[in-house]
C-alpha cells in the first residue's frame, strides 16, 4: 500500500480497540517469567556450548602475540576462535570497528577471541589463562583537545552546516545575546539484559537467536560478515530486554557465536559479561556544544546559532545534536554546524534519540539562560518564538505543531503560576526548592513495513512481521490493530514478532516502530478484508467487520465460517510517498520539573515531574505512557549522574559496570505525571499515528537542570549536575 | 582430554577448604571425575558437587560445577530462566529469587551453599493462566516495559511486603521503634537495589502499593 496523500476515515478512527489502555498482551508471560530473551531457548538446542569472550587490553595497536597453551588444555576447552582462524571476515555496513579484532586494535576491549567450553564456568576460567602481549600506539581520547582539529561531517541525511540569511550580523547586532557552551558526556545504554545470543548450525545454514531491535538489518549484517547468503541466516528475537539503540546492530555475541558455533559443530551460547558491555558495544558519544541566541527586546528571536563538536572512531558518525535548532524556533538568521573528530574510544552510536537528546541538553539550557536576560518568563519566550513552519525552509509547514499548547496545559497543571523567577528563594526546611520548564521535541520518521495475517476457521488472527518489541508495546499495539482492522476482540488475534521468515517491517528505533509497523499490519489487513469479501461476494468498499462478523447490507456471515477450513492469508506493507518532505514531521512535548536541593550538601532531589506530549494518535494510553515515563527517568539520569568517566591515558571508560555507571534507581525516581494532548496526524500514516519513546526524553534534563538553577542560582552547563559543580557558589542559607 | 596440572591440583585443595567452612550449615559432597554421561556439561570438569534444593516446592538434584551461581544453576542446569542475568555481579537485582523467605541476589552466592535450602523463583510465585496478586498488580499498572527486570522487581515487591511485615527497618525509617510502614520513601529505598532501565518506577510503586492496600 502507498501511502501518499493524507489519510482519510478508515477502519481505525472507529477506536473500538485502539486507543484503548488495554493491558500488554505479553504481561502475563513477562511477569511470570515465561517470556523467552535471546539466551534462554533451551527448546531448539541440544547441548549447547559456551562461550567467553576476551576484550582487548589496549586501545589502539596490535597484538603482538597470543599464547593459548594454557587454555587449551584447560578442562571442558572446545575451541579458541580468533581473527587468525576465524576465516575471512567482511565487516557489517553499521558497525564502525570490527566485531572481532586483530591483530589490529581500533578499541578497548574490542573482542579478540572467544574461548568454546562446555560449561559457562570452564570457559571463563580458561579465558583468564589467555595470555596477550600487545604493542601500544599512541591515540587521541579527549574531545576538547581533539575540537579544533574537527572537521565537518553531515549526519543523519542532513548537511553538516546550515545557513540561513546573515547570522553574524543579525547576532552582533542583537540587543540581547547568549554565547556560551554546553558539554554532554559519554552515556551508556545499560539497558538491563546484556547482549546475548545462541547460534546453531545446520550444515551451512545458521540460527541466530539474537537479542535484537533490527531482524532484517541483523540478517544482512551477518550475512555480509560471514560472507554467507542471506537466505542462510535466521534472525529470532522474540523478546528483547531493552535496547535503547544499543540492539540496532549486530554485535560481538552474535558473530562469536556464529563462529564458536562453528568451530564446534555444536550450538554455542555467547552474553556479553556486563563489565564488557560499556566498552566492547556502542555508547552515545560527548558533545560540546556552542550556542548563540540574539533576540529583540521583546524577546522575537533574530539569531539563533548551534555549533557541535563529537568524536568517534574513523568512518564513525557525529552525534548530531543541531538537528533540533534548524526546526524548533522561528528567527530569520540561522546557522547550525556539525564537526566530528577522530577519537579512539570505543564505538559512538545511536542511543535513545540520538542528536536531539544531546542537543536539547543544550539548547533547552540556553533558552531558559536567554529567556532570563530579557527578563521574561521562559514559557512566554518559547511561545513568542513558536513557529508553524519549518524555519530554514518556510514553505514547508509542520504536519501538526502543538508546541503552545503543550506547554500552556503544562503550566496549567504544574502550577507554573507558583513559581519565583527569582532564583534561590524559595526553601522548605533544608532544601532549596526550584522548578523548571523544557520543550520536547523529536522528529517523526516515516520507513516502509510490512506484514501478514491470516484468518482461520476459529476466526483467529494470526499477525506475523519481523518488528521487535523492546519493551515499546509492539505486541499490543499491532494486537489492537488488527482486532480493530478485522473486527474481532484482542483475545482472537495472536501476534508473532521478531523472526526473519516473517515480511520486514521497520523495526524499532528512532521512535518509528509504533507508527509505521502497525501502519504495515493496517496494509496487510487491508488486503485481508478485500480477499474475505471477494470470497463472501460482497463489495469489499461497503463490507464491514464488526463483532466477529463481516457484514454486508443485510448478510452476515462469522468470519470463522467466511475463512473456512483453510483460511484465509494476505501480506502487504506500507510504502510512503514524499508527503514527509512536503510537511515537515515532528513531535512537541513540555517537560516540567521541580527539584529540592540540600543546602548544606548540595544533593538534588528531583520532587515532581510532568511531561505534555503531542505525538498524533496515541494507539495505546498505557503503553505509550510507559514510554514517556520511562523516557523521562532516562532524562533524569543524564541530567543528575549519567557519565562514562574517559581515562584519557589509556583511552576506556573506566565507570564500566552498574555500580560504577549509575543510572536512576527507585529512590531517585517520584511519582511521575503525563498528559497526552488529544491529536491525529493525517500525514503520518492510516494510523494518524507518530512516535513518543523519544520525544520523552528529550529535553527532560535541561528541565531537571533549569529547576535546579531556578533552586540555586548556580547554572551548571556541564553535565551531569552533581553537587561537586554546586557547592561552591551555593547561596548562603540563614 | 587432560591430566590434572598444578593448577587444577591447587583449586582442588581450595575447594576442600571452601567446604570445611561451609560445613557448619551444609554438607555438600565431593563427588570425582566418574560422571554419568547424562552430565555431559560437566563430564570434563575434575571436580564436581552434588547438591539438593528445594525450588519452588519440588526437590531438586543436580550435580555441578562447584563455581556454578545459584543464578546459573536455576537458568543453565533446571532452565528456570524467568530469573534473569542483568550483570552477574550484585548491582542490578536481576537475578533476584527468595531464599528461606528473605531475597538474595542469586548472582551472588554459589549453588552449592544452599544444600537443603528452599528457593522460590519468579515461576514459583505464579503462572500466566493462575498469577500472583503481585504479578497481576504489575500487569494492571504497566509496572515493566521489555520485562527483562521484572521477574527480579516482583521478587523482590514481594519480600519487601514480609519485610515490612515483620518490623524490619530500612535506611529511611525514621522511628526504630515504630514498625515501619509501606510509604512511598519506604517502597523506594527497598526497591532501589532492583533497577528498571526502561524506568518503570513510578508504575511498580503503583502496583506494589495497590497490593499492600495502600495508595501510592
Amino acid at each position: 500500500m502507498r501511502f501518499e496523500t493524507p489519510a482519510t476515515i478508515n477502519p481505525i478512527d472507529q477506536l473500538k480497540v485502539v486507543g484503548k489502555p488495554a493491558d500488554r498482551i505479553d504481561g502475563p508471560l513477562k511477569t511470570t517469567g515465561t517470556a523467552r530473551y535471546a539466551y534462554e531457548h533451551h527448546e531448539g538446542v541440544s547441548n549447547p556450548a559456551y562461550g567467553y569472550v576476551i576484550g582487548s587490553a589496549i586501545a589502539k595497536g596490535r597484538i603482538a602475540g597470543m599464547d593459548f597453551s594454557a587454555a587449551k588444555s584447560a578442562p571442558g576447552v572446545r575451541a579458541i576462535v580468533t581473527a587468525d582462524n576465524a576465516g575471512k571476515l567482511g565487516k557489517g555496513d553499521r558497525n564502525t570497528a570490527k566485531l572481532l579484532g586483530g591483530p589490529d586494535i581500533e578499541h578497548y576491549h574490542q573482542a579478540i577471541a572467544l574461548v568454546v567450553a562446555d560449561t559457562f564456568e570452564q570457559a571463563r576460567a580458561a579465558a583468564e589463562l589467555v595470555r596477550v602481549d600487545y604493542v601500544r600506539t599512541d591515540g587521541a581520547f579527549d574531545l576538547a583537545a581533539v575540537k579544533d582539529i574537527a572537521k565537518p561531517r553531515p549526519v543523519f541525511g542532513g548537511p553538516a552546516d546550515t545557513a540561513v540569511g546573515d547570522f553574524a550580523d543579525a547576532f552582533a547586532a542583537a540587543p540581547v545575546q547568549l554565547d556560551a557552551n554546553y558539554t554532554t558526556p559519554d552515556q551508556a545504554h545499560a539497558m538491563m539484559e546484556p547482549h546475548a545470543s545462541i547460534a546453531a548450525w545446520n550444515g551451512d545454514k545458521l540460527t541466530l537467536w539474537t537479542s535484537n531491535q533490527m531482524i532484517a538489518w541483523g540478517v544482512g549484517e551477518v550475512a555480509k560478515t560471514l560472507d554467507i547468503p542471506k537466505e542462510n541466516v535466521r534472525l529470532i528475537s522474540p523478546f528483547i530486554g531493552g535496547g535503547f539503540g544499543s540492539k540496532l546492530f549486530v554485535r560481538s555475541d552474535a558473530l562469536l557465536a556464529a563462529l564458536g558455533a562453528r568451530a564446534t559443530g555444536r550450538p554455542v551460547k555467547v552474553a556479553l559479561p556486563r563489565p564488557f558491555v560499556f566498552n566492547n558495544t556502542t555508547h552515545r558519544p560527548a558533545t560540546i556544544q556552542r550556542i548563540r541566541i540574539g533576540a529583540a527586546r521583546d524577546g522575537k528571536i533574530s539569531a539563533i546559532g548551534h555549533e557541535e563538536w563529537s568524536g568517534n572512531l574513523p568512518g564513525g558518525r557525529p552525534e548530531g545534536a543541531v538537528a533540533q535548532t534548524r526546526l524548533l524556533y522561528a528567527g530569520a538568521n540561522r546557522m547550525t554546524a556539525t564537526r566530528l573528530a577522530v577519537l579512539n574510544l570505543p564505538e559512538g552510536n545511536a542511543m535513545r534519540a540520538p542528536g536531539e537528546a544531546s542537543g536539547m541538553m543544550a539548547l533547552e539550557i540556553a533558552v531558559d539562560e536567554m529567556a532570563e536576560r530579557l527578563a521574561m518568563d521562559p514559557i512566554e519566550f518559547r511561545i513568542i518564538n513558536d513557529t508553524q513552519v519549518d524555519p530554514e525552509k518556510p514553505e514547508r509547514p509542520f504536519s501538526q505543531r502543538r508546541l503552545t499548547e503543550c506547554l500552556r496545559t503544562g503550566a496549567e497543571r504544574f502550577g507554573w503560576n507558583k513559581r519565583n523567577p527569582q532564583p534561590g528563594r524559595v526553601g522548605d526546611g533544608r532544601w532549596l526548592v526550584g522548578i523548571g520548564v523544557a520543550a520536547a521535541f523529536r522528529n517523526n520518521l516515516l520507513t516502509k513495513s510490512a506484514a501478514r495475517v491470516r484468518l482461520d476457521n476459529n476466526g483467529v488472527v494470526t499477525v506475523e512481521t519481523d518488528m521487535t518489541d523492546i519493551g515499546t508495546g509492539s505486541y499490543t499495539i499491532i494486537a489492537q490493530t488488527a482486532a480493530e482492522m478485522m473486527g474481532v476482540p484482542m483475545e482472537k488475534v495472536v501476534v508473532r514478532l521478531g523472526d526473519s521468515t516473517f515480511p520486514v517491517s521497520s523495526g524499532s528505533g528512532g521512535q518509528w516502530g509504533g507508527n509505521n509497523s502497525t501502519a504495515g499490519v493496517y496494509a496487510a489487513c487491508v488486503k485481508l478484508r478485500e480477499a474475505v469479501a471477494q470470497k463472501l461476494g460482497f463489495n469489499s468498499a461497503e463490507a464491514e467487520f464488526a463483532d466477529g462478523e463481516v457484514r454486508s447490507g443485510n448478510r452476515r456471515v462469522p468470519l470463522a465460517q467466511a475463512a473456512g477450513d483453510s483460511g484465509l492469508g494476505a501480506e502487504d506493507g506500507i510504502e510512503y510517498g514524499d508527503i514527509d518532505k512536503k510537511y515537515q514531521q515532528s513531535t512537541f512535548g513540555a517537560h516540567f520539573v521541580e527539584v529540592g536541593v540540600d543546602t548544606a550538601t548540595a544533593e538534588i532531589r528531583v520532587r515532581r515531574m510532568l511531561a505534555v506530549c503531542a505525538a498524533g494518535r496515541i494507539l495505546n494510553p498505557k503503553t505509550a505512557r510507559s514510554q514517556v515515563i520511562g523516557a523521562m527517568t532516562m532524562g533524569v539520569g543524564a541530567a543528575l549522574m549519567e557519565e562514562l568517566v574517559v581515562d584519557e591515558r589509556a583511552g576506556f571508560f573506566v565507570n564500566h559496570d552498574l555500580a560504577g555507571y549509575e543510572v536512576p534507581v527507585h529512590a531517585d525516581i517520584p511519582h511521575q505525571d503525563m498528559i497526552f494532548l488529544d491529536e491525529t496526524d493525517p500525514m503520518s500514516s492510516p494510523m494518524k499515528a507518530k512516535g513518543v519513546a523519544e520525544l520523552g526524553i528529550c529535553g527532560v534534563a535541561a528541565a531537571v537542570a533549569n529547576a535546579v538553577y531556578n533552586a540555586t542560582g548556580v547554572r551548571v552547563r556541564d553535565y551531569p549536575i552533581t553537587l561537586d559543580k554546586l557547592l561552591e557558589e551555593m547561596p548562603d542559607v540563614g | 582430554m587432560k591430566s590434572p596440572s598444578d593448577f587444577e591440583l591447587s583449586r582442588r585443595k581450595l575447594l576442600a577448604g571452601s567446604a570445611a567452612s561451609i560445613a557448619l550449615t551444609a554438607a555438600p559432597s565431593i563427588v570425582n571425575a566418574q560422571v554419568p554421561a547424562v552430565e555431559a556439561a560437566v563430564a570434563d570438569v575434575s571436580a564436581v558437587w552434588k547438591v539438593s534444593l528445594t525450588v519452588n516446592g519440588a526437590a531438586r538434584g543436580l550435580t555441578l560445577d562447584p563455581r556454578t551461581t545459584l543464578l546459573d544453576a536455576l537458568r543453565e542446569h533446571l532452565h528456570l530462566t524467568g530469573t534473569k542475568k542483568g550483570c552477574d555481579h550484585g548491582q542490578c537485582g536481576a537475578c533476584t529469587v527468595i531464599v528461606g523467605g528473605r531475597r538474595i541476589n542469586s548472582c551472588m552466592t554459589l549453588a552449592v551453599m544452599h544444600e537443603g535450602e528452599r528457593i522460590t523463583t519468579i515461576e514459583g510465585l505464579g503462572t500466566p493462566e493462575n498469577m500472583h496478586p503481585m504479578q497481576a498488580a504489575f500487569v494492571k499498572h504497566d509496572g515493566y516495559q521489555c520485562g527483562y527486570c521484572t521477574p527480579g522487581q516482583i521478587c523482590s515487591a514481594v519480600a519487601v511486603l514480609d519485610e515490612i511485615k515483620a518490623g524490619i527497618p530500612s535506611h529511611v525509617t525514621t522511628d526504630l521503634k515504630a514498625p515501619p510502614q509501606l510509604s512511598n520513601p519506604e517502597l523506594r529505598e527497598r526497591m532501589s537495589g532492583n533497577i528498571c532501565r526502561c524506568g518503570a518506577y513510578s508504575n511498580i510503586a503503583e502496583a506494589i502499593s495497590e497490593v499492600a492496600g495502600r495508595p501510592a
